[in-house]
């Protein structure tokens, strides 16, 4: 799960981490007030959306008059910001962040992550701040210092006054950049975070380090124990179909094809939406209905799937193992009966009590294209989408 | 012979008295020697009971104890997995195999951290477990649509592996075992400590492995087999079209920051001389080609 900048703000600064002064605003007026009570000479306005280079695509505004408070927030509030991360259709802003404005003497980098090869979170940082961190680490990756935190005593004082120093924190702010990381780490660690990126980390003018950009992502499976952090989700940040999906338990991602693809199995709905592409054709979805493909999941995942107007073929894809291919064949025709499918349908089953299936979707009258092999089935799905 | 299980291991069930632990103990109990193999339950507070005869302790340790288990099987719901795994590791069980999905990442990365210089070996969690098929099957696949065989299966994904499985016995090959690893970013073993024990394994002659996108562990297994192996792998990598940034249903199939693309995997596993297919309906041909 994600959350916005003010909002990941909010949490840091609950464990200590030090940010500018700021305030969410949903409209113009809350802006200008919030400028006001903020008091200063300068202020930036950033939109918030969750995607990442917001100031590029013309959704962060540095402010050095109340009038231009006004004037930017009423240009980024309601615009539709497009960024590289948001797709070429963009993404509305409703929500803002206005922040006392900072002097910055130098952009610095530091982030967590959970790190697959030591099985432990990893403190990242760089002297390269404000740039694409990605970037940096292919090209410079001796300017980024790695720190793989023992859970059991966390990051150390030692280690953070280290990476403090490696990334170019001035003598006099090393205590307090220290101590900036090992709240970091503190968050990350007890708010179950996933990802933790402060880009820019900044140290001012009059040497004091704060985290002008907070990005935080949250381990959904420790979400049940975070009801705060759960009740910051934004819907509208969200795709519709994937919320629907969610409230099914079925996992459901939107892609830009018009095959849409229903399977058991993560590792299979993957494999499937490749075999397709390998015929020449594009899936409009991933879509795992998990072990249990019952009518009412495989009911629902055609309706979220035919809600995509780009639709023109189904590609149903099971491997009955413990489920059994024949209940699943009657839960695809009743399925299909209930949403009147107006797609061609092509079902391929595999497994236990494969050859009743198939018996049951020859029998039920309905158009169904049936499929012996993840091939055949992605070639047959194919020409049918072709129409 | 096989890895990690065969028909003499025996088996406790953490969080038999669960739904899932108890339908899957019964297949399992059910499946060639499994009669033999299951002997132990564990749920806390119900020691003392029994299920389809097999006897239920309070703890692993008192399990382990009284009817010899040397491997556990955890279905206890995500929230107290973890401890799960960390009191079979203290009561000293060989083997572990974590079912479990959903554990919170956090949990994952201290049990690890606990299990560190101790003898246990971890499979998952999030994983189907591990057969060795007409001998013990531990873990949620369906049993039948195996045969005993000479083929190794690895892989990160449950239903995947079905679908090799399958693809190996409409070509008449049967498998030594089958392990599936689990999605989970932190977990137990990986796709090289499998690939070592399949090198060793007199029985196996060749191996499927199966991977995804996110981390590098098939690129770090890949490695390891130029140098070392000595029978043929061939390999299939799920999600060449999937989006970057996006999560594909398991905790660790991410591509992030343009790294764990199912592209690279396969370069890195052609250049070390594992033949690999694009095409995952193919998986089980490959294999047949490369055996001698």
């Amino acid at each position: 799960m994600n959350v916005h900048e003010y909002q990941g703000k909010e949490i840091l600064r609950k464990y200590g981490v030090a940010t500018p002064r700021g305030v969410a605003c949903f409209s113009v007026d809350e802006a200008v007030k919030a400028a006001e009570t903020l008091g200063g000479k300068v202020w930036v306005v950033k939109a918030q959306i969750h995607a990442g280079g917001r100031g590029k695509g013309g959704g962060v505004k540095v402010a050095k008059s109340i009038d231009e408070v006004r004037q930017y927030a009423s240009q980024i509030l309601g615009m539709t910001l497009v960024t590289h991360q948001t797709g070429p259709e963009g993404r509305l802003v409703k929500r803002l962040l206005v922040e006392e404005g900072a002097d910055i003497k130098k952009e610095l980098y530091v982030g967590m992550v959970v790190d697959r090869a030591s099985q432990r979170v990893t403190l990242m940082a760089s002297s390269e701040g404000g740039m694409d961190i990605e970037h940096v680490a292919e090209h410079t990756p001796e300017k980024i210092v790695k720190v793989h935190i023992d859970p059991n005593i966390g990051l150390t004082t030692a280690e953070a006054e280290d990476v403090a120093r490696k990334i170019g924190v001035p003598d006099q702010a090393v205590a307090q950049g220290a101590a900036f990381m090992q709240s970091l780490y503190k968050a990350f660690d007890e708010c179950d975070c996933s990802l933790a990126e402060i880009n820019p980390l900044i140290y001012t003018g009059d040497n004091r380090v704060l985290a002008l950009d907070a990005k935080l992502n949250f381990d959904s499976n420790a979400l049940y124990r975070h009801p705060d952090i759960v009740a910051m989700r934004d819907l509208d940040e969200e795709d519709p179909a994937e919320v629907e999906a969610s409230k099914f338990d079925l996992t459901y991602i939107s892609l830009d094809g018009n095959i849409g693809c229903l399977v058991n199995g993560a590792g299979l709905a993957m494999a499937t939406m490749d075999v397709i592409k390998l015929y020449g054709g594009s899936p409009a979805n991933f879509l795992d209905v998990g072990g249990g493909a019952t009518t009412e999941k495989v009911t629902e995942a055609f309706k979220i799937m035919l809600r995509n107007p780009n639709l023109k073929a189904i590609l149903v894809n099971i491997f009955g193992g413990i489920m059994k291919c024949d209940v699943i064949a009657n839960g695809v025709i009743a399925a299909a009966r209930e949403v009147k499918l107006s797609v061609p349908l092509v079902v391929r089953m595999k497994g236990t009590n494969e050859d009743l299936g198939k018996q049951i979707l020859k029998d039920s009258g309905l158009p169904i294209i049936s499929a012996n092999n993840m091939a055949e089935a992605a070639e047959r799905v194919v020409a049918a989408a072709k129409g | 012979m096989s890895i990690l299980i065969n028909k003499d291991t025996r088996v406790l069930t953490q969080g038999i008295t669960g739904k899932t632990g108890m339908f899957h103990t019964k297949m399992g109990k059910e499946y060639a020697n499994g009669a033999n193999c299951y002997v132990a339950g564990v749920t806390p507070k119900k020691g003392g009971q029994n299920y389809e005869g097999i006897p239920i302790f309070d703890t692993v340790a008192e399990a382990k104890e009284k009817t010899g288990a040397n491997a556990s099987v955890i279905y206890v719901p995500p929230p107290f997995a973890a401890a799960a795994i960390d009191e079979a590791v203290d009561a000293g069980i060989e083997l572990v195999i974590c079912i479990t999905e959903g554990i919170p990442v956090r949990d994952m990365i201290r049990t690890r951290e606990r299990m560190q210089g101790k003898g246990t070996i971890l499979i998952g969690p999030n994983c189907p477990g591990v057969i060795t098929p007409d001998e013990i099957k531990i873990g949620i696949m369906p049993g039948h649509i195996h045969k005993k065989g000479r083929i190794g299966v690895v892989s990160r994904s449950g239903t995947l592996t079905y679908e090799a499985v399958g693809q190996l016995m409409e070509l008449g090959l049967g498998q030594s075992s089958c392990v599936g690893i689990g999605g989970d970013p932190v977990n137990g073993m990986k796709h090289i400590d499998v690939m070592k024990l399949f090198n060793d394994d007199p029985e196996t002659d060749a191996v499927i492995m199966v991977g995804e996108i996110g981390g590098d562990a098939e690129e770090t297994c890949a490695r390891w087999i130029k140098d070392n192996m000595k029978k043929p792998v061939v390999g299939f990598i799920a999600g060449v079209t999937a989006p970057p940034g996006k999560r594909m249903g398991h905790a660790g199939a991410i591509i992030s920051g343009g790294k764990g693309t199912a592209q690279e995997k396969l370069t890195v596993m052609e250049e070390c001389g594992i033949k690999v297919t694009k095409n995952p309906a193919k998986m089980g041909e490959l294999l047949k080609s490369v055996l001698k």
